[in-house]
């Protein structure tokens, strides 16, 4: 496909070149951080290699099956049209922000020893259901990563061309040869992304693992750092560890985007595409029973929080509600820089892609590093990086923010980069021969095709902050909290049916955030 | 109000400024996040101070336990705090290395702490003993001995807690330890298949038991103290255990390189006075670290009370630990 011939003017640079530093800045960073304030020295040991092919094998197993159960559930979604749809796709959003613990006991609440499954089960004489083991973390990841894997699968099927779909009803194509003109190019394109997204994201799970792995063979990179960091203090061992999670990163990247094709889709009108060829009874038994299942396994869990909190939600004390306007502020904050800096970065990739591919795909990989990384080490790095110069409670606010704008860049870097590769191939040319530069140039030819993956990403960079509790616990102030480390304090106190209103009213934030966000995207677009 | 302009001004960067309004003496005590919270000891602490010391108190939550000594050690000479409350015994040793804390002189003559305390340089404010809770109307004959557990059916199960990143976890790996010494690894590969699961801290253990996933939890003796006192659910009680129970003390210490040496030591003081001392039972739910002078609060009298308190010095606690740590990964691994 030729390209048009924009060249890198110096904003690029700027703008890409410093979102990239700071990516950098966080990540390897932190790690270089940590290193040189280290005090004693260490190596790994046998149990942290053993630890290390723990984490690989279950991330492997999680994100294989997420994906095989997400094609068929957006592709479900992608062709039919009903009522709830859209109220599926939104609540999706829900499972991916949940913070661990609230994950482990709505997981519990269906699959547990206690569960409705055993509960059930047992009216036949069977049971308790144990999950507790590999199968228990595998289960979790899956719980987890199942929306996330579905939304980006959907978002591939929207960037097909409805007038494709309509050419191949038009040509009498069957569903079986729609599969293989159409669906397969964009699942070639979408899935390695969406598995290296939820092998990554299990890479650096810890409690969730911990606790349905049903003991310390369940032990994750994580854990080790985290222990390594709090019980030992030994920051050069976390700082190995953490090398060795971003050469994992680094490698499975690499491979990914070399197994990747890009999608060469022509540009269509952009409108919902009629699938003639699925009207067959079969095709759409087989896709409301993939719906009604995985809805299901989605959303028992969620229905187990929200009985368990909505009658503590209504007498929350006060603190909760200024907790949770910190959580919204800081949620918006990172979302808006999320937003910003994968832009500059995509549009940055796009031009050097034209005359480095292997230079664009480096920079492709450490877009993604960010979820390879430790959050007790960017929190521990960034405090030693800090701390010299400022007190940590005057930046509480902005850093937090800041990280967890980078934490969600690897995902809006995942929908913003095609969504604008596809915008430049289409209208750059166009754009050039009318001699449109680099405002007028996005705003007129690019900011319309990218407004609903931005709109999207930013929804998902909110939910993903809103949930984080990462740095927050190193730099807040005194009287400072946000909604999880609120919902921890409440819970270390006894408080746990109050740990549950306060679960309940951030999973909801999260989800109205979310949907705020992604119905912004999705407004007419008007040029005058 | 005053935390809408915290918030304000934490967006514009000026959050220092506010903190510094008043004249008077600040003093700074670095803590864990429960107990500043405002169902932790923090609130009437901070309350009952201020009203002696003419200063203003700010106690700020670093994490949890195991977080304050990090904080600490990160942060060292050049921190703000002036005193940090809520290591324990398991902890002092390391951070007494650190350099970083001062002794402390004005030590009570007589502390209800059920073992001798002779540490110059921190101070016990409570203490508790780790115990195995359940619930009495599920469970009639509760284990009283990791033998008589290890002897509970097949389906009788426990959630313990990470050693790795948790105080009670730890706690019961040196319980494990100082009660069986050599035969621990045998004990606990007895107790391997009673594991329902281990967790990443003590909320998610309890949860788990509080929604009926596992019989017993590794918790506190006084755990039952909440749910008698605060909830009046008289379900809940601890299994009292023959080889006794280990303990955990949790202490403060003054920093050396603190601006407010009087006011420190103002504070230590102030903590194992009456005043400070009748706040811990029903906020931390713990044993105060001297019995307040009318007695403990109506509750505590039906916990249990253990035939043997045990505790590894605080010298010898980091040995054991590596020592015991590596005996429970063995066993638990299989």
């Amino acid at each position: 496909m030729a390209h048009s011939s924009q060249p890198i003017r110096p904003i690029h640079f700027i703008l890409g070149g410093s979102a990239f530093a700071l990516l950098l800045l966080l990540t390897l960073g932190t790690v270089i951080a940590l290193w040189w304030r280290a005090e004693i020295t260490s190596s790994l040991s046998t149990a942290d290699w053993a630890t290390i092919r723990f984490t690989i094998t279950q991330a492997l197993a999680s994100a294989i099956i997420s994906i095989a159960i997400a094609i068929p559930t957006a592709r479900a979604l992608a062709r039919r049209n009903f009522r709830g749809r859209k109220f599926i796709l939104t609540l999706m959003g829900a499972p991916f922000i949940l913070p661990a613990i609230v994950a482990v006991l709505g997981i519990l609440a269906v699959w547990g020893r206690s569960g409705y499954i055993s509960d059930l089960i047992a009216n036949f004489g069977l049971g308790p259901l144990n999950i507790y083991g590999f199968g228990g973390v595998v289960l979790a990841h899956v719980f987890f990563n199942i929306p996330l894997a579905t939304r980006l699968f959907v978002q591939g099927w929207s960037a097909i061309p409805v007038e494709h779909f309509r050419l191949a009803a038009q040509l009498g194509m069957e569903t079986r040869d729609i599969t293989r003109h159409l669906e397969r190019p964009m699942l070639r394109a979408v899935a390695p992304g969406a598995f290296l997204l939820i092998f990554l994201l299990c890479i650096s799970s810890f409690a969730v693992a911990l606790a349905l792995g049903g003991g310390p063979k369940a032990t994750t990179i994580e854990l080790a750092i985290y222990q390594a960091i709090r019980f030992d203090f030994d920051l050069t061992k976390a700082s190995q560890l953490a090398m060795i999670q971003f050469a994992l990163c680094a490698a499975i990247g690499a491979v990914t985007i070399l197994i990747a094709t890009p999608m060469h889709f022509a540009q269509g009108l952009d409108r919902k595409a009629e699938r003639w060829d699925a009207r067959e009874t079969r095709y759409r038994v087989t896709d409301y029973t993939i719906l009604t299942l995985v809805c299901l396994f989605l959303f028992l869990p969620l229905a187990s929080i929200l009985l368990r909190g909505i009658i503590p939600l209504f007498t929350l004390p006060s603190a909760v509600w200024w907790a949770a306007l910190n959580s919204v502020i800081v949620a918006t904050l990172s979302a808006g820089l999320s937003v910003c800096m994968s832009i500059a970065m995509s549009a940055f990739i796009i031009r050097i892609a034209r005359k480095r591919k292997t230079v664009s795909n480096v920079m492709e990989v450490v877009g993604f590093l960010t979820l390879a990384a430790s959050p007790f080490v960017i929190g521990t790095g960034l405090f030693v990086m800090t701390f010299p110069f400022i007190s940590p409670f005057a930046i509480a606010l902005p850093i937090t923010a800041l990280v967890n704008a980078a934490m969600s860049l690897p995902f809006s870097l995942r929908v913003i980069l095609p969504a604008m590769t596809r915008a430049e191939d289409h209208y750059g040319r166009l754009a050039d021969s009318l001699g449109m530069q680099t405002w007028d140039r996005f705003r007129f030819a690019i900011w319309p095709r990218l407004k609903r993956p931005v709109g999207f990403s930013a929804g998902l960079a909110a939910a993903l902050s809103m949930g984080d509790l990462g740095v927050i616990t190193l730099f807040a102030p005194p009287d400072m909290a946000t909604l999880p480390l609120m919902m921890y304090r409440l819970m270390s106190s006894y408080q746990l049916s109050d740990a549950a209103g306060v679960a309940l009213l951030l999973v909801t934030l999260s989800v109205a955030l979310f949907w705020i966000f992604d119905q912004g995207g999705r407004l007419e677009h008007n040029v005058r | 109000m005053t935390k809408f302009i915290t918030l304000a001004a934490g967006l514009t960067l000026a959050f220092a400024t506010t903190a510094h309004a008043q004249d008077k003496p600040e003093l700074t005590v670095y803590t864990y996040d429960s107990f500043v919270s405002d169902w932790g000891p923090g609130p009437s602490v901070e309350k009952a101070f201020e009203e002696i010391c003419e200063c203003d108190l700010k106690l700020v939550g670093a994490g949890d336990g195991a977080a304050l000594l990090t904080r600490m050690q990160l942060e060292g000479a050049r921190s703000e705090a002036d005193v940090v409350l809520g290591l324990d015994t398991n902890l002092t040793a390391r951070a007494a290395a650190t350099g970083l804390f001062a002794p402390y002189a004005n030590r009570p003559a007589t502390l209800d702490v059920p073992t001798d305390w002779t540490d110059e340089t921190f101070l016990p404010y409570d203490w508790g003993y780790f115990a195995f809770v359940y619930d009495n109307t599920k469970l009639k004959n509760a284990p009283d001995s990791f033998e008589a557990l290890i002897a509970m059916p097949d389906d009788f199960k426990i959630v313990i807690q990470d050693p790795r990143s948790s105080t009670p976890g730890l706690g019961l790996l040196l319980w494990v330890e100082e009660a069986y010494g050599e035969r621990a690894p045998e004990i606990w590969a007895g107790l391997a298949p009673k594991i329902l699961t281990v967790t990443k801290g003590w909320s998610e253990a309890y949860g788990m038991f509080t929604d009926g996933e596992a019989d017993m939890v590794l918790s506190y003796t006084t755990s039952p103290a909440y749910h008698i006192i605060a909830e009046e659910d008289q379900s809940k009680s601890a299994a009292s255990f023959k080889e006794g129970h280990y303990m955990q003390i949790e202490v403060a210490g003054k920093l050396a390189a603190t601006d407010q040496p009087e006011l420190a030591d103002a504070f230590l003081d102030f903590m194992t006075s009456s005043a400070f001392q009748s706040i811990i039972p029903t906020t931390n739910w713990m044993y105060p670290a001297v019995f307040p002078t009318d007695g403990l609060p109506k509750g505590f009298e039906q916990l249990i009370t253990p035939v043997d308190s045990l505790i590894i010095p605080a010298d010898k606690a980091e040995q054991a630990r590596d020592k015991a740590l590596a005996e429970w990964l063995t066993a638990l691994s299989r």
